[in-house]
């Protein structure tokens, strides 16, 4: 039996920031352009690397001293919040701002402001009084989350959901979920990251072999790739505004899309490798709570980053669930952008719900020579492809300690 | 430095915190926080400032000598005497 309107939820606004655009028109522009977002970088203490580096206005939505106070975590989540609601074209002014609840994923926060605080301090022989009295609101978990309602004037409950790089399904699935208990009305919902501004995440990847590294920084995320040799960092943030259908209709909403199933679980085995029947698993759980079945996608987006086991694992997940068959697209968004970490899950989705009208997946850039140990016939190489139909779309986003996400989402017709 | 030296100082680090505030016509006789947007988080960081730049240690009960620009300065001028204009 279908659901009743009020318990469908669509997309009705789009913010978002990645490193090859600003807003979801020049971003769909450059990833079917196969124009990367990958540049040269350089952080405190670490030689020059690479980086997928975000140039969004910060202060188009936020006074200079609002952006000095608080992340930039924070920026990113206020500039696509703003965003998000400017493109819902909901009347702002008028709406109860109680009744909106914002649910941010993030894959860590707070190493950026304590490195700085301790770079500081090893500045005045490590005197604990220059380290800032900004630390504590800078560094609680629900920072970028709290950031919005200030910005916003949103009295809604606020949190972040913390789920490693599975956090941008995760904070599209608190919003889910959230409407459809009546909680609020609107949800402001996503993922966000400022993890480029933390040396920490670049030094434990190179210490576990897995930070890329390439003369050429666009080719340097090679996901599915025989001479892929890790992850490229990135910041960036990726943030919906979310009603009930019914709600969407009554005001005459743009509708993006419809999420009509998710899945979260976990794979209870290890801190870093990921689990391929796990991630069946949950890709079974998010075709069942949607009533469809493999056949029905036609847009796989996958998570892979560009190591060698988090690859050839996703890839043995989906042969598990989809096979061959080859009217199925996959991609793969961070060959264009690198590892978005929070904000991943929901860039790589929010790149792909154009697809919807233009009917074109967009292409795993980078994939010249395919690793033999990964079967699967219909990544979408170097090309965007275009496809007959594009009725669902399926999101994978996994993360460390094992926590997988799948969404996956309808087009949405009148 | 000398008491123009200071207040260009103070005017320094109130740029830096308040960024988005025009300041040309502050009135030095009149409290920071009736001309501008200042919070104690705000006043913490012009504390925090004297600190980093010249070890200067503000106790809190001195923290009501820091109201205008002209008590900040008249304070802060035995306190900076020695130490030489950044300018």
């Amino acid at each position: 039996m279908p659901l009743p309107d009020e318990s469908r939820i669509v997309i009705t606004g789009i913010g978002l920031t990645a490193p090859n655009g600003n807003s979801l028109t020049e971003y769909r522009e450059n990833l079917l352009a196969g124009k990367s977002g990958v540049v040269p970088f350089e952080t405190r203490y670490m030689p020059p690397t690479v980086a997928g580096v975000c140039d969004f206005e910060v202060t188009r939505h936020q006074k200079r001293k609002e952006a000095r106070r608080g992340t930039r975590a924070g920026q990113v989540a206020v500039y696509c919040a703003n965003e998000a609601v400017v493109d819902s074209q909901l009347d702002w002014e008028n709406t109860a701002k109680n009744r909106v609840g914002v649910y941010l994923g993030i894959t860590e926060h707070g190493n950026v402001e304590t490195e700085n605080e301790i770079y500081e301090i090893t500045q005045f022989d490590y005197d604990t009084k220059v380290w800032s009295h900004h630390h504590n609101p800078r560094t609680v978990a629900n920072n970028p989350a709290g950031e919005v309602t200030i910005n916003m004037k949103i009295t809604g409950p606020h949190l972040t959901v913390g789920a490693a790089c599975a956090a941008g399904n995760a904070g599209f699935i608190q919003g889910v979920q959230m409407l459809r208990l009546n909680e609020v009305d609107v949800a402001i919902c996503g993922g966000v990251s400022e993890s480029i501004h933390t040396f920490g995440i670049f030094a434990s990847f190179q210490s576990q072999g897995a930070l890329a590294k390439h003369d050429d920084p666009t080719q340097a995320c090679r996901p599915f790739d025989v001479n892929r040799n890790g992850i490229v960092v990135a910041e960036g943030g990726g943030i919906c505004t979310l009603e009930r259908l019914s709600d969407a209709k009554a005001r005459g909403a743009r509708i993006y899309g419809e999420i009509v199933g998710y899945g979260m679980n976990s794979d209870a085995t290890d801190f870093v490798l990921p689990s391929a029947e796990r991630q069946a698993e949950c890709l079974e759980l998010a075709l069942g709570r949607a009533n469809l079945t493999a056949s029905d996608i036609d847009i796989v987006s996958s998570h892979a980053t560009a190591t060698e086991m988090g690859d050839i694992q996703e890839a043995k997940a989906l042969h598990t669930v989809f096979g061959d068959r080859e009217s199925l697209a996959i991609n793969n968004t961070k060959s264009f952008i690198g590892h978005a970490m929070g904000a991943a899950g929901a860039l790589e989705l929010l790149g792909n719900l154009p697809a919807f009208e233009d009917r074109v997946a967009h292409a795993t850039i980078n994939l010249t020579d395919p690793d033999p140990n990964i079967a699967l016939k219909q990544l979408v190489a170097n090309e965007p492809r275009e496809l007959p139909k594009v009725d669902y779309i399926l999101n994978n986003s996994f993360g460390m300690l094992g926590i997988n996400s799948v969404l996956i989402v309808k087009r949405y017709e009148a | 430095m000398n008491e123009e030296q200071i207040r260009l100082v103070i005017l320094d680090i109130l740029d830096k915190i308040a960024p988005d505030e025009d300041l040309t016509d502050l009135d030095d006789s009149q409290p920071f926080r009736d001309q501008m947007e200042l919070d104690s988080m705000d006043f913490l960081d012009i504390v925090m400032e004297l600190r980093k730049r010249y070890r200067v240690q503000i106790p809190e009960e001195d923290y009501q000598n820091l109201v205008t620009m002209d008590s900040t300065v008249t304070y802060l001028l035995p306190l900076l005497k020695d130490v030489e204009s950044p300018a």
